[in-house]
């Protein structure tokens, strides 16, 4: 049977993969936009790192500064991590895995793929128009955002319709995995990454619809001077910051869930043993898209928001740390007495645990009021993030890549160049990382062009530890593209021993996945 | 390609597509209600200066707009694709009703000066400032989705006409007819939100 990169429906060439209704091809699609512009992101990150090698002006302008490190967000945010695993992964294997042939709307999928494409098309343009760059962080803060002559309208009309394109991948995903199951495929046969997809469709689907709002608000605010956010005309400002992050910390949940989801595919295929405590990752995920979406407040703690409200926020945010725990616990608890291959996927699992962990319990320090006033604003949040989202979220997909690249490219990986890549990624990131922890608890603050010559040696190991991330980067990328034109054919449909829908079927798979849709017996993680 | 239907399907996603809609106009009801809670009195008074008799009117035009979209989708599901398109057509010559009282309204509003940023507005209370803010913004959003909603029903118009949808496959038009029962909601909120309420 010939694989889904043969078959080219009714166009050929380019335009049978920009006009195709295939979720396979719409995977692939995404994969290519979201690492080209994670790599701008990258790049940006690396800019900034430069300038702050030492204190006063280094390589750039304090303006240059501040349209470097909103750019970086925004990039990173809107057009990487929140898309990328259920756009990339999401889109290629949920449907595989509930056993269907294409998700429910696949012409929806193709038009949210249009629109991811126009909103950063638009945010590209935002650059070159109006007053140039924006350069109020990625949170566009009112009233900043309404006073700076750099070109907001543009890219929080660009962030909007990104916004459009994730509420129609959410939809698409509940309705698939509700509506398209094989049969057999219970609810609690569903893979875990399902899950985690499911549960984060749903948060797309109601916190996206507040941000857009709120952009929109924004945007009318500079187009038409309407006044609700704006403080001269009588508008509040802290409004503004709570409807930004209703959508905005949930976000974080669309970025870490899909992440956790792959750790929960990964560790049993390679500890070959049954997922422990199944049901408990599956509803932790369900918890952590609930509690998570009403914790925002603890963006807010000395934003001037009550103090009865910052107590209930700091409550939920302790209890939102539960469901993330019973999941790390049930992770390592199915490694207990399995037959463990520490291939690469399985290396970049553990370091997701490992990252992950200290980027959560760096996250209750904030969670904690007092110390919190501390915290807050400084160099502890930029690494506390990074941990979550570049050591959790950015490491599962280096593993999902490992993982399913003989699936999706029909290629191998080599053996031992991934080893090498991760360990400069793994240096390199916690040289990075590790002293923004200790800057901020120092005291320097975030988004600063300049510092004190206090912080001059902690920034300085910072940036040398930029240089091997970005080293290892390069190695791992560089490698896998190698590999997708020279690497071994993968011949095999399982290599790994799998026992989820995706590894019963050809790699890579045929056009409409299954030649004939197949009766689910057993569950996702039974291996003998 | 096999042509996939999957009628169920269509409803759940539409369904959930005005879950998001709702929580889109979520945003704007809490502003309403943080800003109406700040400023009692001068939202009460600036929502007497607004035309009652016109809103009441747009109330009645919308409701009765649901009413003949509903018979549209029962007629078509009966089988009698005729008396579909006609009240398919009522249903739309009262959006069209429906958009230019507003029209109107907004029309003798910014003739009096109270608009967004107009100076004559900005020398009032801030309250009042915020609650026209609030007027524009909340009926605006709402507007457009009436003209959203037109071209929808234009397009379900040409399918009827083209025999593309009928008693076997309706599923499109009461997806329409979801959509427009929510800008309907929409606005049952709104109404005695901005005009009622005082």
């Amino acid at each position: 049977m010939s694989s889904f990169y043969e078959d080219e429906g009714r166009f050929r060439g380019i335009l049978g993969w920009i006009f195709s209704t295939d979720h396979k091809r719409i995977g692939l699609l995404y994969l290519l936009a979201i690492f080209a512009f994670s790599a701008v992101g990258v790049l940006l990150g690396f800019l900034m790192r430069l300038e702050l090698m030492a204190p006063g002006p280094t390589i750039m302008r304090p303006q240059t500064y501040n349209a470097i490190f909103t750019l970086h967000g925004v990039i990173m945010i809107f057009l990487f991590v929140i898309p990328g695993i259920p756009a990339i992964f999401g889109n290629f294997f949920l449907p595989i895995q509930v056993g269907a042939r294409d998700v429910a709307f696949p012409r929806i999928n193709l038009l949210s793929w249009w629109i991811y494409m126009a909103g950063a098309g638009l945010a590209v343009l935002s650059l070159f128009t109006g007053g140039g760059p924006v350069d109020t962080g990625w949170t566009f803060y009112v009233p900043y955002s309404l006073r700076t002559p750099v070109n907001v309208p543009l890219a929080v009309f660009a962030v909007f319709i990104l916004g459009f394109s994730s509420i129609l991948t959410g939809i698409n995903f509940v309705t698939t995995t509700h509506q398209l199951r094989a049969p057999g495929m219970t609810w609690f046969r569903l893979p875990l990454f399902v899950w985690a997809i499911y549960a984060t469709a749903w948060v797309q689907i109601l916190a996206t619809p507040v941000v857009g709002i709120t952009l929109l608000l924004t945007l009318m605010e500079r187009l038409a001077g309407v006044g609700i956010f704006d403080p001269l005309k009588g508008g509040d400002p802290i409004l503004y910051q709570h409807l930004f992050w209703i959508y905005s910390h949930p976000a974080v949940y669309i970025m870490i869930l899909p992440a956790m989801g792959i750790i929960s595919e990964i560790i049993p295929v390679f500890a070959q043993r049954t997922i422990f405590g199944y049901k408990a990752i599956a509803f932790s995920s369900l918890a952590i898209a609930v509690v998570g979406s009403f914790v925002w407040g603890h963006h807010m703690f000395v934003s001037g928001q009550s103090d009865l409200a910052s107590i209930i926020f700091s409550l939920l945010t302790f209890l939102v740390a539960v469901p993330s725990g019973v999941k790390v616990f049930n992770w390592v608890s199915t490694l207990y007495k399995g037959s463990i291959e520490v291939s690469p996927p399985l290396l970049f699992a553990l370091t997701f645990i490992f990252l992950f962990s200290i980027g959560g319990l760096t996250g209750l320090f904030q969670g904690a009021l007092a110390t919190n006033v501390h915290l807050h604003d400084t160099y502890w949040v930029v690494g506390h993030f990074h941990y979550v989202i570049f050591g959790g979220t950015g490491f599962a997909i280096f593993g999902a890549l490992h993982y399913w690249f003989p699936k999706m490219f029909g290629r191998r990986v080599g053996k031992k160049i991934p080893y090498l890549a991760w360990a400069l990624l793994f240096v390199g990131f916690n040289t990075l990382y590790f002293p923004m922890l200790i800057l901020g608890w120092e005291g320097m603050p975030r988004r600063y062009y300049d510092y004190l010559p206090q912080f001059h040696s902690l920034h300085l190991v910072s940036t040398v530890g930029s240089w091997i991330l970005i080293a290892g980067l390069i190695l791992m990328f560089g490698h896998l593209i190698y590999s997708l034109f020279r690497g071994e054919k993968e011949r095999l449909e399982n290599p790994w021993g799998g026992a989820t829908l995706e590894w019963q079927i050809p790699s890579p798979p045929p056009r409409e996945n299954f030649a004939e849709i197949p009766r689910v017996e057993r569950g996702p993680y039974e291996f003998r | 390609m096999e042509n996939h239907r999957n009628d169920g399907g269509s409803k759940l996603g539409m369904w959930l597509f005005l879950l998001s809609e709702i929580l889109l106009f979520g945003g704007l009801f809490i502003l309403y209600s943080v800003y109406r809670f700040q400023n009692p009195q001068i939202f009460h008074l600036a929502a007497e200066a607004l035309n009652r008799p016109l809103g009441v009117l747009n109330t009645l035009v919308l409701l009765t707009s649901s009413l003949t979209m509903a018979l549209s989708i029962f007629f078509l599901k009966k089988g009698s694709p005729g008396r579909s398109l006609l009240f398919l057509a009522s249903t739309l010559f009262l959006g069209i009703l429906f958009l230019f009282n507003k029209y109107l309204e907004w029309t003798w509003k910014v003739q009096l000066g109270i608009y967004p940023d107009a100076p004559r507005l900005l020398e009032r209370e801030r309250g009042e400032v915020l609650f026209y803010g609030l007027y524009y913004s909340m009926t605006g959003l709402h507007g457009l989705h009436v003209l959203v909603g037109l071209g929808i029903l234009s397009v379900m118009l040409f399918f009827i006409l083209k025999n593309k949808i009928n008693h076997n496959h309706s599923v499109p038009l009461e997806n329409t007819g979801l959509y427009w029962h929510l800008v309907d909601i929409v606005w049952i909120f709104l109404f005695p939100l901005f005009y009622l309420i005082t």
